[in-house]
């Protein structure tokens, strides 16, 4: 009755979605000490440098320098959330304030799924993307499942019971209503600009926008406009400073998580750094190449598992600059006000994003017509 | 029973249960998170139809969207569950829900044949690799949804499109006369 081969197939496929996970995951726990430690650095502190294995600092010069770099702060962090008491206030509605965390981890972990890291050159000359599953309707995948992540705010918000969560749950839904239409439309244009006829590049596949890419212009430097209001929308649907209404803890305590301590808490943390990883990535694959090398230049990398190796490098590499990039805007830009937030999405954003797209219609329009 | 029959089992099963549960709970907080729940397993059954830019449409516009929208609305109002008024037409909902499932059941049995899906009117769809190229064809490929809606289907789309429109000028004329009228002017 049971096919090897099946088992075989559904086993690897589990392996490898779990080891993506612990990638993210890893790198979401690596993010939040950047955080620390870059925010520490622009304001002219040191920051975590005490945590350290007891085996580890015994090891000449390394053992001092991960000491200084605080490399084994997330194992505390995540050992502290842990042991912590769990606290459950009276006055919440249990089942939802314990679903909230899993509904707010799901959707930032399930994204993943479609997204392309690198490639593997095949033996018959092939290139066969790195990726978990190749969907035609991958970047609508990623929009569809990342928007379903502000349940997990507005859950909390809600069971727990008290106004402050509360006034962040109804201010993350509104800002994920306001910031998603103009997500989605500053990625339409990215798309007639793939498409055009002669390419091959069918659908909505986040591995054809990389390859279109390859040894040609970014999409950054050909759609700056598009890329912008992307960057911004993504700020906004990752709860990042300067958008970070639904926690901003100087109106609303600690927003739509007061109520929270412990390992729910730290879900809540992990999630929001995830979100922040994804993200990046996402915007990596977009409008800055995936893993191909820099504009107009061809990988420099040969087509074996070297290049693999290579290109994955490269890609993490941009990812991490775009990780950075997000800590260093959230300790440069301070908070806006809830009503700033608002116009900026439905007056300035949402007219943007419409007039960019009208724009690259005609413009592919005009360059697609037929010399005759 | 294959895989894919229980997983249809099991999604069908989730969707008519949320269904039932968001029209039967009290506070309506429960019922739009039990409407997600129903929509979302919609979406899964259109994935095992391999209809996967429709499942990925239902996530996106009803579950992501339209249902935050639903709870932004009811938390902003504090709706509690004593909050809404009791129906008085209950008996006439009571029949519209009769004659929906009526005809419901009519339309079913009118396009399967009675019990037999082999026999039935249903058009066969195709998948991507089947209609190679052929943009015409009714297929679960993309580019043919697109080529599809954009050709044949335009004047529907623009016919929806116009009464959408007209729906939301409608509200914000309506919204924006109770302002002034209220107001100081």
């Amino acid at each position: 009755m049971f096919d090897f081969d099946m088992l075989l197939m559904v086993g690897l496929k589990f392996l490898f979605a779990l080891l993506m996970i612990g990638a993210v995951m890893t790198m979401a726990g690596y993010s939040v000490l950047a955080e620390r430690k870059v925010s520490a650095w622009m304001q002219g502190r040191v920051g975590p440098n005490r945590t350290v294995l007891p085996f580890i600092v015994h090891i000449p010069f390394v053992g001092k320098f991960l000491k200084g770099l605080g490399m084994f702060q997330p194992l505390a962090d995540g050992l502290k959330f842990l042991f912590k008491e769990e606290m459950i206030p009276g006055h919440v509605n249990k089942l939802y304030y314990n679903l909230a965390p899993i509904v707010a981890l799901v959707p930032a972990l399930t994204t993943m799924t479609v997204l392309p890291f690198g490639e593997f050159f095949a033996e018959d000359g092939r290139t066969i993307p790195l990726m978990l599953a190749n969907l035609e309707v991958g970047i609508l995948f990623v929009l569809a499942v990342s928007s379903l992540g502000v349940y997990g705010i507005v859950l909390a918000g809600w069971s727990s019971n008290s106004k402050y969560p509360f006034l962040g749950g109804i201010r993350s839904s509104a800002q994920m209503i306001s910031y998603e239409l103009a997500m989605g439309l500053s990625l339409l244009p990215i798309f007639l600009w793939v498409s055009e006829p002669g390419t091959g590049a069918m659908g909505l596949s986040l591995v054809d926008i990389v390859n279109s890419q390859n040894d040609r212009a970014w999409l950054l430097l050909v759609q700056p406009l598009s890329a912008l209001i992307f960057l911004i929308a993504l700020f906004a649907e990752t709860n990042r400073l300067p958008f970070d209404m639904p926690e901003s803890e100087t109106d609303l305590v600690g927003g739509f998580h007061t109520e929270y301590g412990g390992f729910k808490f730290g879900i809540f943390f992990v999630a929001e750094y995830a979100h922040i990883v994804v993200g990046s990535a996402i915007f990596t694959v977009i409008f800055l190449g995936g893993w191909h090398f820099l504009p107009w230049i061809a990988d420099p990398w040969p087509a074996t598992w070297v290049g693999t190796l290579l290109g994955i490098g490269w890609f993490l590499a941009k990812t991490i600059f775009l990780i950075f990039f997000f800590i260093w805007v959230r300790w440069t830009i301070p908070r806006f006000r809830y009503d700033q937030v608002m116009n900026l999405g439905w007056t300035k954003l949402l007219p943007l994003a419409l007039l960019n797209l009208i724009f690259y219609v005609l413009l592919v329009t005009w360059l697609d017509q037929p010399t005759a | 029973m294959n895989a894919v029959d229980i997983l249809f089992y099991f999604f069908a099963t989730l969707s008519v249960g949320g269904g039932l549960l968001m029209i039967m709970s009290r506070h309506p907080v429960p019922a739009a998170l039990f409407m997600i729940i129903s929509l979302v397993s919609v979406a899964a059954l259109f994935v095992l139809l391999e209809a996967f830019f429709l499942a990925i449409l239902q996530v996106l516009v009803y579950a992501g969207a339209v249902m935050v929208l639903f709870l932004f609305i009811i938390m902003l109002l504090d709706v509690g569950p004593d909050g809404g008024k009791v129906s008085r037409i209950k008996v006439i909902s009571g029949l519209a829900g009769c004659l929906s499932f009526g005809i419901l059941v009519v339309l079913l049995l009118q396009f399967s044949g009675i019990g037999s899906a082999e026999s039935g009117s249903w058009q066969e769809i195709q998948t991507t690799e089947q209609v190679n190229g052929d943009s015409l064809l009714f297929s679960t490929s993309l580019k043919n949804f697109g080529y599809g809606l954009f050709t044949k289907y335009m004047l529907p789309i623009q016919v929806a499109g116009f009464l959408l429109l007209a729906a939301m000028v409608g509200v914000i004329v309506l919204s924006k006369k109770s302002l002034t009228s209220g107001g100081t002017e």
